[in-house]
């Protein structure tokens, strides 16, 4: 049960040297290509660019990525590879869609197996991740720049060539012949037509025919290498990682979760590579891991090593509510008791688990998905035990523990910050990172790239929850329907993608007669927060950096606060965890903890 | 600020230098609690209440609003017992209250300093000196920059300026509260006078150079008072980020109320439950939500901030240091180099002669009389020296003529011989005696250049003993008589005590000192060795200072410096921490940004543990403000869903009394936490010189870990005091 967790973080750690050293010397332009790769790049090499100019770049990319994407998915019913003949979606869909596949987010309010083309898959999605990916990365990069104190960040367009071609492709391409060894599908070919063993196992149709099994196939295997290594986690199918076609046996469950982590950790060691100061990444590394063994061991521990508790007997049991308009000041409410269900629990909740992974697999999964903003899923999040949803939905919040490929260690950056700030001050200097002092402009780049994401997940998630908006679209009440709201918005803030689940925020085709009722209302908000979370939080720590490198560097003195030992690990994981748990304790609470303490089933 | 609140320090009489003394000691000895301090600061803490005095303080503001915002709904619409409600407003008020009166009480002690200098700033009467030559007789503050008045014995010295003519004993203690008197004089390195001082013996002229008003004194009380405090470069960055914060809090306090909503929607649909009655909970009620954001934002930095500013401007003014700036004491303790003049910082005063080295054909008693013949018109202290050393030789039996002894040196220079004055050109002085021996003591390769000139001989063995005695630390001279050397005087220097242990103090603290020196490069090496001293600069002209200054700065170090002389306020002004001595001319106090009015070298050190205090009571109270909010969420989240979520209650590991007895708990914790780190704010964190990580696991011990855990134990005894005395339910 733990081995298959350790064997992943282990393996992913001793890949993650060699990778981190290969990716600095890619991103420092020391390869030598053969002639005509040079000829491409020196194409497009627009020559070296200041933090505005790489912004410019990077937005106009963007920009450009989403009026192509938006045309793809309108115009996908005329489109060819279309076998199984997709229609439209609704535009808000639409809208959302295409925000979330451009901002790395993968947030699906579609089933991919049941809306979109082979040709929206490859002419939209497939490219989209690699770009998308790339760019968190570039930011990354143009980042360290600034940090080393270069004179220029870099150039934007020559960055995403060298991360898309020296880095995603081969492996995608190595990647993708294992997992077609395993049995995902890689044909053009529209829906397979099987007629079940038993009859009507399909339900009948109006007529009274049973009706046939239909098993959408397509390019799946071109799709799922970079869906993990560029932590993008949209599914071609619906169901995601635990889609057998997605995800076949546990063996290539193994090399997915090692395919989400691989980039999120080499870029540590790139950027201690680049920065040419492996002591300071090195502790990084450290704290990242100790919160991401923190996270994933308490979902395995509360999800594996505990019962399902709707399936558990309940005593009754009488609670004392505050009531100041009752007698005494306090009202009672009962909850009735529940005779257990007769099934087996010793290994921990199964509930929405692929069993053929492994009985801690959709735990760990779910902790290394959600950890570095990847957004695929092997189980049903919805389904884990209360308090082991805390994990994902922590993952989320912080976004740093290992986080996106370069908008992790981006975050982190922004919490190291504040960190340096603070202690920074109790050593008696102005606070410095990397010999640079951080002053008034570096805080304010910083407290804005702080307060983005919880603003984003807060203030929609207290608006839907008060309202029809978010009521009317959870599946369930109570609590766990708040989990389900403030999950949703977690993950488009994070840009991670993952869906808890069990939210009504499917409009479907644009023709659809009886959609979601509040689709529309879900396809804006979090198309909005998924635009503003991954925009500001990255502009700004560009503009940091740039700050930064404009400054004189200051000698390193006995003096100085050093950020390469473990005094720094303390502060830094003391700053994560506090202000990370000042920010979401509350919503932390109302959530996944009251439904672990109240009454279950609950809501009847 | 109305003048009304000022402190009124105990009656001294105005004008006797006795009783300015006696009131600027006792201003140092007021406590930090001083009756009259607190009163002043007590009023004045009603007044800031105006919102456009808030407005500054953006926590505070907050805190404020928010207040007036519970009040209303208070009344208005009351979500829970008006009892609780109203005792809620009562601690929030006096989270403001309790903030504005730490900034009052920083500005009052600030005051109360400042009062006492002010009184040197009486109006006194003033001789202006025409450009006629006439005197006539105008009040100090009518002077302007420029003129020119003249200061007898007895009388007060009007206004900030240089000395132009004479030479006077002037008693200082006004300002600096030391009794014994100083030495002024026109033309040296010793003419600044300042205002308010008196003026004990002689007569002089000063040239007054700051315009009454204008003066350092003057922008120094303004400073004090809080009065003109523009904020520093690190207290914008951190009022930045506690701005920062509150937003955020703001935010997570805001989405509490929808989600509580939602909470009570929920449980009141929920008839499994069987609780169908509408479910009430304080998470909709503004005023509690209010308290949470109060507890939330950190009102402890916000409201200490000011004072920790002041207050470290009142720490340098009880040291004796006048800044020109907030700015300038912040940026002492981001010092990287301290440039320390080794006269009078290192060493004791000057060099004192200790031994005689006779050559080939001499005796030590003969080079001590050459010596000391050679330096009777030799003023300095050094010559001095030679002419003291030479008349405690023993009396050696058989010695030549004249050899020594208690015979007075006038005795043995013949009528008729001629003193030759030291120049910086021969670098030499002497005695031309009437036979026309010329006897000639200097550095040693002035003399041999000259005993060359004069056709005489260099034995190489000479140079190997002047050498000698430079690599251990002694400054040698040569003796010559005509063209033949006769021996070698060894000046040494007399270390101070304990200036070891001080710079391993300050490269503890990260400081790297440089001892500057107009010594040979072999002498001053041996005497920084001797006194522990990271590098030196030896035969230090201003322009080598200067320009040792820049090349520091270009590694992108921060540079201190004392000075008190016109040739080093080049480079007192290019240092980023200048301090000038108040005994230097005027020149030097213009292009400092600090005078210290004790004129100590040793000063600086000082400064840079002051600037250091600033910067780490910002950081560890900041700190200090963000770990409490832990302990305020254990005890307020589940108060707030008591109504609907009850279960919550696990989630209080402090088990408090009741909702409203918790939130008023955590309330009323933040708010008398304020009061009782005002000490600390007004002392500042001990600073203590063991390097920044061990200092950072120090304060992150007591200030991070204490923050945390301090709370937890504040609000559970307050919880069980305010049931034990029944104002809560």
């Amino acid at each position: 049960m733990w081995s298959l967790p350790l064997l992943i973080i282990v393996t992913t750690i001793l890949l993650s040297f060699p990778f981190g050293r290969y990716l600095a010397w890619i991103m420092d332009g020391k390869y030598n290509p053969p002639g005509w790769l040079r000829w491409i790049e020196d194409r497009l090499d627009t020559g070296a660019q200041n933090w505005k100019q790489y912004t410019v770049a990077l937005m106009l990319f963007n920009t450009m990525a989403f009026v192509v994407g938006y045309a793809v998915l309108q115009l996908q019913a005329f489109l060819p590879l279309n076998p199984d003949h997709r229609g439209t979606l609704s535009p808000t869909t639409i809208f959302n869609t295409v925000t979330s596949f451009m901002t790395n987010t993968n947030l699906q309010h579609y089933s991919g197996d049941q809306h979109l083309s082979h040709f929206s898959q490859i002419g939209f999605i497939l490219w989209n991740m690699f770009t998308s990916a790339a760019v968190g990365f570039c930011v990354l990069a143009a980042i360290i720049r600034g940090l080393r104190g270069d004179s220029h960040m870099g150039n934007y367009y020559k960055d995403m060539w060298r991360v898309i071609v020296y880095a995603f492709i081969p492996v995608s391409l190595v990647m993708g012949v294992l997992l077609m060894a395993e049995g995902q599908p890689m044909t053009f070919e529209g829906q397979a037509q099987i007629a079940t063993v038993e009859d009507g196992a399909m339900g009948t149709a109006p007529d009274g025919k049973p009706n046939p099994q239909m098993i959408v196939r397509g390019p799946v295997a071109a799709i799922m290498p970079i869906k993990h290594l560029g932590t993008n986690g949209g599914g071609f199918y619906g169901a995601n990682s635990a889609h057998p076609y997605e995800n076949p046996t546990a063996w290539s469950n193994f090399l997915t979760c090692v395919n989400i982590l691989i980039f999120p950790l080499s870029l540590i060691v790139m950027f201690g590579r680049m920065l040419n100061n492996m002591r300071h990444a090195m502790v990084i590394y450290a704290v990242m891991t100790i919160m991401f063994f923190g996270m994933a061991g308490w979902a395995i521990y509360w999800d594996t090593l505990h019962p399902n508790p709707g399936l558990t007997a309940h005593e009754m049991q009488t609670y004392e509510a505050a009531d100041a308009t009752a007698p005494g000041g306090k009202r009672t409410i009962d909850s009735p008791m529940i005779a257990g269900l007769p099934v087996d629990q010793e290994l921990g909740n199964l509930e929405g688990k692929e069993l053929r992974f492994g009985t801690s697999a959709g735990a760990t999964f779910a902790a290394i998905t959600t950890a570095v903003t990847c957004g695929s899923v092997n189980c049903m999040h919805d389904s884990l035990n209360p308090l082991a949803g805390i994990t994902p939905m922590t993952g989320m919040w912080l976004n740093c523990v290992y986080g996106g490929k370069g908008v992790g260690m981006v975050n982190m950056l922004v919490y190291l910050i504040v960190g340096v700030f603070l202690a920074g001050l109790m050593v008696g200097r102005t606070p410095e990172y990397l010999g640079k002092k951080v002053e008034a402009r570096e805080m304010k780049l910083a407290m804005l790239a702080l307060l983005i994401h919880p603003i984003m997940i807060l203030g929609p998630t207290g608006l839907f929850a008060a309202l029809d908006w978010g009521r009317g679209a959870t599946n369930n009440p109570g609590s766990h329907g708040f989990s389900e709201i403030l999950y949703e918005f977690s993950s488009a803030s994070a840009n991670n993608g993952s869906g808890f689940e069990g939210l009504g925020d499917t409009y479907g085709y644009y023709d659809n007669q009886a959609p979601a009722p509040f689709s529309p209302h879900w396809d804006i908000a979090t198309g909005l927060v998924m635009l503003i979370s991954r925009y500001i939080p990255i502009i700004a720590p560009i503009a940091l950096a740039a700050s930064l490198a404009a400054k004189k560097l200051t000698p390193f003195t006995a003096g100085t606060m050093r950020t390469d030992n473990v005094t720094f690990a303390f502060v830094l994981l003391g700053t994560v965890l506090l202000v990370g748990a000042l920010l979401f304790l509350p919503a932390a609470v109302l959530g996944p903890v009251a439904e672990h303490l109240g009454p279950l089933p609950f809501g009847g | 600020m109305s003048q009304a609140t000022l402190v009124q320090p105990p009656p001294v009489h105005p004008g006797s230098p006795e009783d300015l003394k006696f009131s600027r000691r006792e201003s140092r000895r007021y406590g930090l609690f001083a009756p009259h301090l607190l009163k002043a600061a007590f009023r004045q803490s009603f007044a800031m209440l105006r919102p456009d005095i808030q407005w500054k303080n953006p926590v505070m503001f907050v805190v404020e609003i928010g207040t007036i915002l519970s009040i209303i709904f208070t009344f208005i619409a009351p979500g829970a017992q008006l009892k609780y409600l109203i005792q809620l407003d009562i601690w929030l008020f006096a989270t403001v209250l309790f903030a504005n009166f730490a900034t009052a009480l920083a500005e009052a002690r600030g005051k109360a300093q400042a009062d006492t200098l002010r009184k040197t700033r009486k109006e006194t009467p003033a001789f202006r000196l025409r450009e006629t030559g006439q005197i006539d007789q105008v009040v100090s503050t009518a002077l302007q920059a420029g003129d020119r008045v003249v200061v007898e014995a007895g009388q007060v010295i009007p206004g900030d300026g240089e000395i132009v003519e004479g030479v006077a004993s002037v008693d200082e203690s006004a300002i600096t509260g030391e009794s014994a008197p100083v030495i002024r004089e026109a033309g040296g390195d010793r003419s600044g006078v300042t205002g308010g001082t008196r003026v004990l013996s002689d007569r002089i002229v000063v040239k007054i150079t700051a315009s009454a008003g204008k003066s350092f004194l003057d922008r120094m009380i303004a400073l004090v008072e809080g009065a003109i405090r523009q904020r520093t470069p690190n207290e914008i960055a951190l009022s930045l980020v506690l701005s920062a914060f509150t937003l955020i809090f703001l935010i997570v306090t805001a989405a509490l109320w929808p989600m509580a909503l939602n909470a009570e929607m929920y449980m009141q649909s929920s008839p499994y439950l069987d609780a169908t009655q509408p479910l009430k909970s304080l998470g909709t009620d503004v005023p509690t939500l209010v308290g949470l954001l109060v507890c939330l934002i950190p009102t402890t930095i916000g409201a200490l901030l000011a004072a920790i500013g002041i207050a470290g401007m009142d720490r340098a003014l009880r040291a004796n240091i006048l800044a020109k700036s907030g700015k300038a004491v912040e940026v002492a303790g981001d010092v990287d180099t301290l440039l320390l003049d080794k006269t009078g910082t290192i060493t004791v005063g000057n060099r004192r002669a200790t031994q005689f080295i006779p050559l080939d054909g001499y005796t030590a008693a003969d080079v001590g009389r050459l010596a000391a013949m050679a330096s009777v018109a030799d003023q300095t202290p050094e010559g001095k020296s030679i002419v003291d050393l030479f008349q405690k030789l023993p009396v050696e039996a058989g010695a030549s003529r004249l050899s020594a002894g208690t015979l007075p040196l006038e005795m043995v220079i013949p009528q008729g011989a001629h003193f030759v004055e030291f120049t910086a050109q021969t670098r030499m002085s002497g005695l031309d005696l009437p036979d026309g021996r010329k006897i000639r003591k200097g550095a040693p390769d002035s003399v041999f250049k000259y005993v060359q000139h004069s056709n005489g001989r260099i034995a190489p063995s000479v140079q190997q003993q002047v050498d000698e005695v430079a690599s251990r630390g002694a400054t040698p001279l040569v003796v010559c008589e005509e063209s033949k050397l006769a021996g070698l005087v060894v000046l040494e220097d007399i270390l101070k005590p304990g200036m070891r242990d001080r710079f391993e103090r300050l490269r503890r603290m990260g400081l790297r000192t440089v001892m500057v020196t107009g010594d040979n490069p072999l002498t001053a090496k041996a005497i920084a060795e001797q006194a522990g001293v990271d590098a030196f600069i030896a035969q230090a002209t201003p322009e080598a200072k200067l320009e040792y200054i820049r090349k520091e700065q270009a590694d992108g170090k921060l540079v201190a410096m004392m000075g008190d002389g016109t040739n080093d306020a080049p480079a007192l002004a290019q240092a980023d921490v200048g301090v000038a001595m108040n005994s230097g001319t005027q020149a030097a106090k213009e292009a400092g940004n600090m005078v210290d009015l004790d004129s100590d070298p040793t000063k600086l050190i000082e400064v840079v543990e002051i600037g250091k205090q600033l910067l780490m009571t910002r950081g560890a109270l900041t700190t200090f403000s963000i770990a409490n909010d832990l302990a305020k969420y254990f005890a307020i989240v589940p108060a707030l869903f008591a109504g609907t979520l009850p279960w919550l209650k696990a989630f209080d590991v402090m088990n408090l009394h009741s909702p409203t007895s918790a939130i008023l708990s955590a309330v009323i914790f933040n708010a008398i936490i304020i009061p009782l780190l005002i000490p600390i704010a007004l002392r500042g964190v001990e600073y203590r010189p063991v390097g920044a990580d061990a200092l950072l696991r120090r304060n992150l011990l007591i200030w991070g870990l204490g923050g945390v855990v301090v709370p937890f134990v504040g609000i559970k005894l307050l919880d069980v005091v305010l049931f034990a005395v029944g104002v809560i339910q």
